[in-house]
């Protein structure tokens, strides 16, 4: 049937992707956790990812803040609620903000930056020349990139938590005539530590997610400057998406009931 | 083929992309010490062959000994330990751009080998010497380069092991005639001192007459002539004759297609 050959070439491709993508993931995870490892290569991505990333997390967190405060005003003020504000910016800013604004800043700078970088590598024959000096491109390229994403987003998510939270304080003490010390005593009330933790978790598996989809694209990326092109739209493109998906996924697991 | 005992000994080599057919059946033998240059045209499979032997890519079908010993479905550590005796020289240099040049000559020191730093840098700039670039060529960063200092630099880096093997991917590509000269006369020159086996893939005839040893011709992905240099002028083949001679007219049609 000519109708059917064209699904089962797309369904077969799929299959081979996702195989691939597995098979890639299974063996990226497996040179995290087995020596050698390569320090210098690590703390590289670290200072990269982390170092790097914070004034554009920062500057994101900052705006969010004071955001998220003036438009909860305008929505609690109708129901003389202002007292909440503290509430909601504390909370919207630790269990969802902070990491899905970090994740997202960090998939377009350092997922990015990472696919192009590998792509290039890949097509410019610079992953084979490691192969052929004995090196474990897994281990040498991919491995650091993933351990520095999954140690480095926590990190950047919890200086936004603070930076967010005084957003939210600035907008709310300057502009809306709050008491600074109610202000603060409001936020502490309403944050637990499951609103931190959930947070963390959630910045790790995005620093994951960042990563493994800048790595992937850029190792199988072909065809010269086009294909690094695409690799890193892909890279951003998916790592965005899969952020939104297991962000839901990981607020139903901490928060559902 | 040569008398010498076989340093690389590829045999009923098959390797297909989809429907594309690159190496069907190709017999290849290089001798301890040889330098054997595989030539043919765009497309026919030459980097193919090289990459096969290197492990890059794995073969559908067929043999591939190093030192008798059987590479093809290797277990990685063993893989690991064969790879200890290649040096390899890539078409477009492959330098990392992230490193400095003598980091660049000095990695499979220091990866493959644990060489601390210090050693290992020293080794890199007499290296660096031996193809007649001086220690401040050492500090540059591989963008810096021009494409006849990135061909040294690459070179260097093959020979930085001291390898049993050397593989050349078109040693003289993208350069001009007497650039390429020079590189041939060092790649002679690098590979006398360590007296090394190499084997090259090329299509430019006349590096292929300075580096070789023997030559072969890889045409319909197998090869279909093999001899010395002096042989290849009177080889009575066909398919030889057009290539060295670059003719349009002839057996061989080319592929526009990859």
């Amino acid at each position: 049937m000519p109708v059917l050959a064209p699904i089962g070439r797309v369904f077969l491709a799929f299959l081979e992707a996702t195989g691939r993508f597995g098979l890639f993931t299974g063996t990226a995870l497996s040179h995290c956790l087995r020596p050698p490892f390569f320090p210098r290569a690590i703390l590289h991505q670290m200072v990269e990812i982390g170092y790097y990333s914070l004034p554009v997390v920062g500057l994101t967190a900052i705006f969010t803040g004071m955001v998220l405060a003036l438009q909860s005003y305008t929505g609690f003020a109708r129901f003389n609620a202002e007292s909440q504000i503290a509430a909601v910016v504390v909370l919207s800013v630790t269990r969802e903000l902070a990491p899905v604004l970090a994740g997202l800043m960090v998939a377009g700078r350092i997922g990015a930056a990472m696919s192009a970088e590998i792509g290039t590598m890949r097509v410019t024959e610079q992953i084979d020349a490691l192969s052929t000096l004995s090196t474990n491109p897994f281990k040498y390229l991919i491995a650091p990139r993933l351990i520095a994403g999954i140690t480095m987003l926590p990190l950047l998510v919890f200086v936004a938590d603070i930076i967010g939270i005084f957003g939210g304080y600035l907008i709310s003490v300057y502009k809306l005539d709050f008491n600074p010390a109610s202000y603060l005593k409001l936020t502490f009330e309403h944050l637990e530590n499951i609103d931190v933790v959930s947070g963390l978790v959630k910045a790790a598996v995005f620093g994951f997610i960042v990563a493994l989809m800048g790595c992937y694209h850029g190792y199988h990326s072909k065809g010269g400057a086009q294909g690094v092109g695409q690799a890193t739209t892909n890279a951003v493109v998916s790592a965005s998406i899969l952020i939104f998906a297991s962000n839901y996924v990981l607020t139903a697991l901490f928060f559902g009931t | 083929m040569t008398d010498t005992p076989a340093k690389i000994q590829i045999r009923n080599l098959h390797m297909s992309f989809g429907s594309k057919v690159v190496l069907n059946g190709l017999d290849l033998k290089v001798g301890v010490g040889e330098s054997v240059v595989v030539i043919g045209g765009s497309g026919v499979g030459k980097s193919v062959m090289l990459k096969c032997v290197l492990g890059l890519l794995e073969p559908e079908q067929g043999s591939i000994c190093i030192d008798g010993e059987e590479v093809v479905g290797m277990s990685p550590k063993d893989r690991d330990r064969v790879m200890r005796k290649f040096g390899m020289l890539f078409q477009g240099a492959a330098l990392f751009d992230s490193l400095p040049v003598w980091q660049n000559v000095a990695f499979g020191l220091v990866q493959a080998m644990g060489m601390e730093l210090q050693k290992a840098k020293e080794i890199a700039l007499n290296k660096l010497a031996q193809v007649g670039l001086g220690p401040e060529v050492g500090e540059l960063w591989p963008a810096e380069l021009s494409g006849g200092m990135k061909k040294r630099v690459a070179l260097a880096r093959a020979i930085a092991t001291d390898p049993e093997v050397i593989f050349f991917d078109e040693p003289t590509t993208g350069l001009d005639p007497i650039m390429g000269d020079i590189i041939n006369d060092l790649v002679v020159k690098c590979v006398r001192e360590l007296g090394a086996t190499t084997l090259s893939i090329t299509h430019d005839m006349a590096s292929a007459r300075k580096i070789a040893d023997r030559i072969a011709m890889l045409h319909g992905g197998r090869i279909i002539w093999a001899g010395s240099v002096a042989d290849i002028d009177h080889s009575n083949d066909a398919y030889v004759d057009q290539f060295i001679h670059g003719k349009a007219e002839g057996p061989i049609k080319m592929e526009v297609r990859a």
